[in-house]
C-alpha cells in the first residue's frame, strides 16, 4: 500500500507571532520555521503503518516556497521514502490557499495513485482546517477527519474519530483521504543519523504552472491585526475576597 | 440574497445553541434557509422553524444522513447551492468536517471560524490561533463559512417558520458509521456553558484532577483542560481548551493550576471574566487573568468549594 503525505512549514508552533505593524500580515522574516505539528503526527502514522508491514512506500509533497525543501528533509528523516516539492510561489509571505493545494494535491495523487492520503487536520498558521477534506471532495473519495486511530484492513480505513462530545468510529473504503488529530500518535524525535541518511533520499521537483492549477487567490486579505488585548486584573489575597469579588463586582456568580 | 444554514443535529435533536448563535452572526446577509439533513429530522426541524430569523427550514431524511458522515451530506448541500448566495454553518467538529467538502465540490474556498461578518463578501477570523484577526473578502460567487459561535450571542424565538421536505441524494456508499461512543455528560456542553472550569498541569494526576471536577459540578459549569493535562492524562481531549483543542467564551472562565501557555489563551482570552488560581506568581496566565489568587490549589479549590 502507497501513503502519501501532504507537509506544510509553518512558523514554528513555540514561536510567538508578531503582526506587521502597517496590518500587512505577520512577521516571518528571521522566524523559526518547522514541519506543521499535525503533518508530523501524519507522517509519523505513516511510518508506522510501514514499520507494521501495512505501507510499502510513503511519498510527502509539500507546496509553496523552495524553503520548503527543509520540511520535506525532516520527514524523509522521519522515514519517508521519497519527497516532492510543488514550487507554488517564491514569496516567503504569500500563503497558498487550502482549495489551490488540494487541487495540486489532487494533481499529484492522479500521477502517483496512492491508497491512502494522510494528512494533519490543520495547519497551525491558517487554521483553515479543509485542505484534507476538500482534497477528498475533489477526487471523489471517501474522508475521515480529526482521527485518533486508524486500522487498515480488507481494503478500508477503520477510524476513531473524534468529534464533540466523543469520539466517532466510522469504516472509509480505500483510497481514502484520513486527516489526523492531536491524540494519534507522538511523532518520534529525529536523530542526526536519519538526517544525513534523508539527504540521499530522492527529492523531486515540480511547478504549480507545470501542474497546471491556477494558484491566485479567492480570498484576498484585506489587512492583519492584533487581537483586543486583554488588561491583568487585580490580585486577591483570599477565597473570601474571591469570592465576594466575583458576587458583587463581576456578577457572575 | 439568501443564505443557506446547515443545521447541526445529533441522533435527531438539534444543536439548538450552536444554531441559534449562527443565525446571529449571519443576520446581516440576508433570509436564512435552515437545512436539516438527518435520519429523523422532523423535531429538530420544527425546533430550527422556531428559532428567529429563519425563514425557511429545508428537511431531508435519510439512512445515510443519520451519523452526519461527510460524503452524503456535502453531496447534498452541493446539490441545494445554486440557490444560495452564502453556505454557513457552526464552526463544530460536524460542519468542519463537511463544509470543506462542499465547497471544494463548489470550487470555492471556505473560511473556517468567522467572527465578524461586515458585508456579503467581507468578514473577520483569525489565524495564528487567535494571534492574530485577517479581515479577508471573497471573490467567490459563493461564500462558505464556519461560524465561531462563542462569540455571538444567541437568537430568541419566533412563530414556526414553513418546513419544507427536500430529497437526500443517494448515498455514494463511501463510507460508514461504525460506532459513537458519545460520553453522555449531566454537565453542559463545554461550547457554550456559561461557566467553565479547567485544570492544568498544576493539578499533578488524573486523581486530583477529580476535585476540578467537583468544583465544577458544585457550579453548574462545564470542565475543560488545558493542553498539558490532556497529554499528561488528566482529562479526556474533548475537554481540551486552547488553539488545538476548543475555544470558550463563557460568562466566568476559572483557570486552577494552568500557567497560560499561548496555546491555551488562544482558547480562553475572549471569556467575560477570567480567574486564575496558580502558585506561581508569575505565570502568564495571571496577564490575562480579572482576578488572579496566588497559592496552592489544593488547599484553595476545597476552600472555595465550602464557600460557594
Amino acid at each position: 500500500m502507497k501513503i502519501l503525505v501532504p507537509v506544510k512549514r509553518v512558523v514554528d508552533y513555540n514561536v510567538k507571532v508578531r503582526v506587521r505593524t502597517d496590518g500587512s500580515g505577520v512577521e516571518l522574516a528571521n522566524v523559526k520555521m518547522s514541519m506543521n505539528p499535525f503533518d508530523e503526527i501524519a507522517v509519523e502514522e505513516a511510518v508506522r503503518l510501514k514499520e507494521r508491514g501495512v505501507a510499502s512506500e510513503i511519498v510527502v509533497v509539500s507546496i509553496g516556497v523552495q524553503q520548503a525543501k527543509d520540511t520535506l528533509r525532516t520527514a524523509l528523516a522521519m522515514g519517508a521514502d521519497r519527497a516532492i516539492l510543488v514550487d507554488a510561489t517564491s514569496d516567503v509571505n504569500r500563503d497558498i490557499e487550502p482549495l489551490a493545494v488540494a487541487r495540486l494535491l489532487s494533481r499529484i495523487v492522479e500521477a502517483e495513485r496512492p491508497d491512502l492520503v494522510i494528512a494533519g487536520k490543520q495547519a497551525i498558521d491558517n487554521d483553515m482546517n479543509a485542505t484534507g477534506q476538500m482534497l477528498a471532495g475533489l477526487l471523489g473519495w471517501g474522508q475521515a477527519t480529526f482521527a485518533s486511530k486508524i486500522e487498515i484492513a480488507d481494503g478500508r480505513a477503520v477510524v476513531t474519530r473524534e468529534v464533540d462530545g466523543g469520539l466517532q468510529t466510522i469504516g472509509v473504503k480505500l483510497p481514502a483521504v484520513v486527516t489526523v488529530d492531536l491524540r494519534l500518535n507522538e511523532p518520534r524525535y529525529v536523530s542526526l543519523p536519519s538526517i544525513m541518511k534523508a539527504k540521499k533520499k530522492p527529492l523531486e521537483d515540480r511547478t504549480a504552472a507545470e501542474l497546471d492549477v491556477d494558484v491566485t487567490p479567492r480570498l484576498k486579505i484585506v489587512r492583519t491585526v492584533e487581537p483586543a488585548q486583554r488588561v491583568a486584573g487585580v490580585r486577591v489575597a483570599s477565597v473570601d475576597e474571591l469570592v465576594d469579588k466575583l458576587k458583587t463586582q463581576a456578577g457572575v456568580l | 440574497m439568501t443564505v443557506l444554514l446547515l443545521a447541526e443535529t445529533h441522533q435527531g435533536r438539534l444543536a439548538t445553541d450552536a444554531v441559534a448563535r449562527t443565525l446571529s452572526a449571519l443576520a446581516p446577509l440576508g433570509e436564512v434557509h435552515v437545512l436539516v439533513a438527518a435520519g429523523d429530522g422532523a423535531e429538530a426541524a420544527r425546533e430550527a422553524a422556531s428559532l428567529k430569523g429563519v425563514a425557511k427550514v429545508l428537511l431531508a431524511e435519510g439512512e445515510s444522513l443519520r451519523h452526519g458522515l461527510a460524503e452524503p451530506a456535502a453531496a447534498l448541500v452541493a446539490s441545494l447551492a445554486s440557490e444560495y448566495r452564502h453556505i454557513a454553518a457552526p464552526a463544530t467538529a460536524f460542519a468542519r468536517n463537511i463544509l470543506p467538502r462542499v465547497a471544494a465540490l463548489l470550487n470555492v474556498m471556505v473560511l473556517s471560524d468567522v467572527i465578524a461578518v461586515h458585508g456579503a463578501d467581507s468578514f473577520d477570523r483569525p489565524v495564528y490561533a487567535g494571534n492574530a484577526v485577517q479581515t479577508v473578502e471573497s471573490t467567490d460567487p459563493v461564500v462558505v463559512l464556519t461560524v465561531r459561535t462563542s462569540v455571538f450571542g444567541a437568537v430568541g424565538r419566533q412563530e414556526p417558520a414553513p418546513v419544507e421536505t427536500v430529497a437526500a441524494v443517494a448515498d455514494p456508499g463511501l463510507s460508514v458509521w461504525i460506532e459513537d461512543a458519545a460520553v453522555v455528560s449531566e454537565r453542559p456542553e463545554l461550547a457554550s456553558a456559561r461557566i467553565v472550569v479547567s485544570g492544568g498541569r498544576g493539578v499533578g494526576s488524573k486523581e486530583n484532577f477529580d476535585a476540578i471536577i467537583r468544583l465544577a459540578d458544585k457550579m453548574g459549569a462545564a470542565v475543560g483542560a488545558s493542553r498539558a493535562a490532556v497529554d499528561l492524562g488528566y482529562a479526556p481531549n474533548d475537554w481540551q481548551v486552547g488553539q488545538t483543542g476548543k475555544v470558550v467564551a463563557p460568562d466566568l472562565y476559572l483557570a486552577v493550576g494552568i500557567s497560560g501557555a499561548i496555546q491555551h489563551l488562544a482558547g480562553m482570552k475572549d471569556s467575560k471574566v477570567i480567574v486564575a488560581i496558580n502558585k506561581d506568581e508569575d505565570a502568564p496566565i495571571f496577564k490575562v487573568a480579572d482576578y488572579a489568587l496566588v497559592g496552592d490549589l489544593f488547599s484553595i479549590v476545597p476552600e472555595l468549594m465550602g464557600k460557594l
